[in-house]
């Protein structure tokens, strides 16, 4: 994973007792969406500030890929769903 | 075109020729023929009200014949991805490197993705006048242009192979080359959006 682990939010949560492996939303880089756009989306969807969601659009953009968020595995599906529905191209993952 | 500017109070607002809009109306109807969600068949777009009340409400066997039928048509509920790139790329696997995961996921959040996006499409359709113009959006119907835009984009991007050297790619093409006019308009959508993502920071 490229981001730092003192940049994503770890909200504990009794959803997910069978590992203590927290859940992450990973986002992909991809040529189409606009850098100003992933930024917004970072923004509007997880209200992360301006500083951080530059500093994961940027992770994404050149490492091709950043952990987004973290947490328990119904709310990563969740984020990704709602990131799919934005054009992000995003997965869920155990973090290992 | 004037590109968006943010509004007082949320929204922005631009104006757009008839040539555009007209361009724009095409494309996103293109989107919604690909995302089209079965529902919106049934209850996002319930058509006209039956005057006569010739049509009682459905029962069972007809709700699960018609079900059947949209399965056949759409694949809903599928657990594998389209094989068309451009769908597979507006409706992406949840999961990398885990198929059975990515199947479930797609299972139980496909058709609502679906829903969602021929939703978006729908609302930037309904705030852009056919004949162009001044178009006026408030906050929510700027989110709804800002992902339909993006879907726009995405599609045109697979179809035409984009890269992250998109530019290089449009300037090796000939001006008579079949596809320099897609590019043309890629580059334009990407304005467009942006412009929109600018006026809405």
């Amino acid at each position: 994973m490229s981001a730092a682990p003192a940049e994503v939010d770890l909200p504990r949560s009794a959803d997910n007792p069978v590992s203590d492996k927290p859940w992450v939303t990973i986002v992909w880089n991809d040529p189409v969406n606009l850098m100003s756009y992933v930024t917004y989306v970072f923004q509007h969807v997880f209200g992360y500030p301006k500083k951080k969601a530059t500093k994961l659009m940027l992770d994404v953009h050149h490492k091709g890929k950043a952990v987004v968020a973290a947490g328990a595995r119904e709310a990563m599906e969740r984020n990704v769903e709602i990131l799919h529905g934005y054009g992000l191209w995003a997965t869920v993952k155990q973090d290992k | 075109m004037e590109p968006f500017r943010s509004v007082r109070g949320g929204g922005a607002r631009a104006w757009l020729a008839a040539a555009e809009a007209s361009l724009l109306r095409s494309l996103v109807g293109q989107i919604m023929a690909l995302v089209e969600p079965d529902e919106s068949a049934v209850i996002v777009d319930p058509g006209p009200v039956d005057p006569g009340g010739q049509a009682g409400p459905r029962d069972a066997a007809e709700e699960a014949e018609l079900a059947a039928l949209e399965a056949m048509v759409h694949g809903p509920g599928s657990e594998s991805a389209p094989e068309d790139p451009v769908l597979a790329r507006l409706l992406p696997d949840g999961y990398r490197d885990d198929p059975e995961s990515a199947g479930e996921f797609r299972k139980y959040t496909e058709p609502a993705l679906r829903s969602a996006k021929y939703q978006a499409a729908q609302e930037m359709l309904d705030t852009l006048p056919d004949e162009g113009g001044r178009i006026q959006l408030t906050a929510d119907q700027a989110l709804s242009w800002l992902k339909a835009l993006n879907d726009v984009r995405l599609a045109l991007g697979v179809r035409l192979g984009v890269t992250e050297e998109f530019e290089e790619q449009w300037s090796r093409l000939k001006p008579d080359d079949p596809q320099w006019t897609a590019y043309e308009v890629y580059a334009w959508l990407g304005a467009v959006q942006e412009s929109l993502v600018q006026a809405m920071n």
